[in-house]
């Protein structure tokens, strides 16, 4: 796969916004028809690219949230200084058009072929390309274990909360949620930042040679990431996705 | 022709005399984003070296001290992430390739950058030379963070940023262009700003 992934153009495409789900009162998901879409895998991220009307544009890159199979849905976090995704999760309707481009990238993507164990871990919308892995290994039959750990501030700013928890009952899923700021009264999951302690604990252990895949802002990735390389993951396994500075 | 959306309006406006300095479809950022595909490597400077290989055999190899024991320039440049966040007037100090690369006899049109963790990155040889490129470990009168790619990282700033690898230990010397890490992946062989040059094909 490596070497071939995408080596054609990838061009330009007008999409249309088929539909949209207010995930929470930040997060908003656009489902995009996007003509000639050529499919993707789960992990990949596409550019999109807005134009004013003096022909100024702006591109940014946002993971894919669906399978492979599935037709493509961006979800996206607004910022609050942002210059693009207020307009994503505010203003954009459904049946109004953006310009496309992907899919992209190839090294933060599972297929069935990769197996199990996989850890996911998630920080706030880093959950969306783990979410597409989910989705990925209910549409191939995979019987492949994995266990998300997700971390989030509260209750209400899960994305995909309901479809994670229906994950949950799945044989060979297990979804763990990791509150760092509100808890609802009674709330039995961690109320804790993930750290190497809280990894230690929810991690597959090394020896079943586990693939895991970490997504969310650079703070976050940092440690997991060690975290992980801590309780012996071999750099190797455990792939990264990050956004934001330090 | 791009769909005209109406509403969108700029937010991130650049200074008119920087407009000329930021190439098209980047903008600003205001801090300094981290992107990489793996955890972070440590690699002890006791361990660390720098070493320029060709055809399997090491022509050259430094250790910390003895790189920085060598000749160092300070230099600003302005720098442009594949991503689109760009970051003017960021200061490094490190060694020009030049002064690495002058101490081997080679005969080689391009070098892949080999970095811990397993990172590489292509680039030609000219592109690598005469004062456009550096082996800096520094950052803003620092050491250079390893989240930035500490405890060195190649400098080569008139490309997109991933050809500046991060956490580098050392160049491969070769005949003809190969991809690395990122272009493996799609992403564009040179790598142009200027051009755009972000995917194959661009």
């Amino acid at each position: 796969m490596a070497g071939t992934a995408v080596q054609r153009r990838l061009t330009w495409t007008v999409a249309t916004v088929t539909s949209d789900v207010r995930e929470t009162p930040s997060v908003r998901t656009l489902q995009l028809g996007v003509p000639g879409w050529t499919g993707h895998r789960a992990g990949q991220h596409l550019d999109i690219r807005l134009t004013a009307e003096d022909g100024y544009s702006a591109e940014r890159s946002y993971s894919i949230a669906t399978a492979a199979d599935e037709s493509v849905a961006i979800t996206v976090e607004r910022l609050d200084d942002g210059e693009v995704s207020p307009y994503l999760t505010d203003d954009l309707r459904v049946g109004e058009q953006l310009e496309v481009r992907g899919p992209i990238g190839g090294y933060f993507v599972w297929e069935k072929a990769d197996g199990g164990p996989v850890l996911l871990v998630a920080g706030g919308s880093g959950v969306v390309p783990l979410r597409a892995i989910l989705r990925e290994r209910a549409r191939t039959g995979s019987d492949a274990p994995v266990r998300l750990l997700y971390s989030a501030r509260s209750l209400p700013d899960v994305i995909y909360r309901a479809e994670l928890d229906g994950y949950a009952g799945l044989d060979g899923v297990e979804v763990s949620y990791a509150l760092t700021r509100h808890r609802p009264p009674g709330w039995t999951g961690y109320a804790r930042r993930v750290d190497a302690a809280l990894l230690a604990e929810v991690a597959w252990p090394a020896s079943e040679n586990p693939l895991a895949f970490v997504c969310g802002p650079n703070s976050f990735v940092e440690l997991a990431a060690q975290g992980l390389v801590g309780l012996g993951y071999p750099p190797g396994r455990v792939k990264t996705e990050r956004f934001g500075g330090t | 022709m791009s769909p005209v959306y109406s509403r969108f309006r700029h937010r991130r406006e650049v200074p008119s005399d920087k407009a000329d300095r930021l190439p098209p479809g980047q903008y600003l950022a205001a801090g300094f984003p981290v992107l990489s595909a793996g955890p972070t490597p440590r690699t002890p400077l006791s361990q660390w070296t720098f070493s320029i290989e060709q055809g399997g055999k090491t022509l050259k190899s430094w250790s910390w001290d003895e790189i920085q024991a060598l000749p160092a320039e300070t230099v600003t440049k302005d720098i442009h992430c594949v991503t689109r966040w760009s970051k003017f007037d960021t200061e490094w100090r490190g060694v020009s390739i030049d002064t690495l690369l002058g101490a081997v006899e080679y005969d080689a049109e391009y070098a892949m950058g080999f970095s811990d963790g397993g990172y590489t990155t292509n680039l030609p040889i000219e592109d690598l030379t005469d004062g456009k490129a550096w082996l800096a470990y520094s950052y803003d009168g620092e050491p250079l963070d390893p989240e930035h790619g500490g405890p060195a990282r190649l400098l080569v700033p008139h490309l997109y940023f991933w050809k500046s690898a991060k956490w580098v230990r050392g160049l491969r010397l070769m005949d003809t262009d190969e991809p690395g890490f990122w272009e493996t992946y799609g992403y564009h062989m040179y790598g142009d700003p200027w051009l755009e040059q972000r995917y194959s094909g661009d």
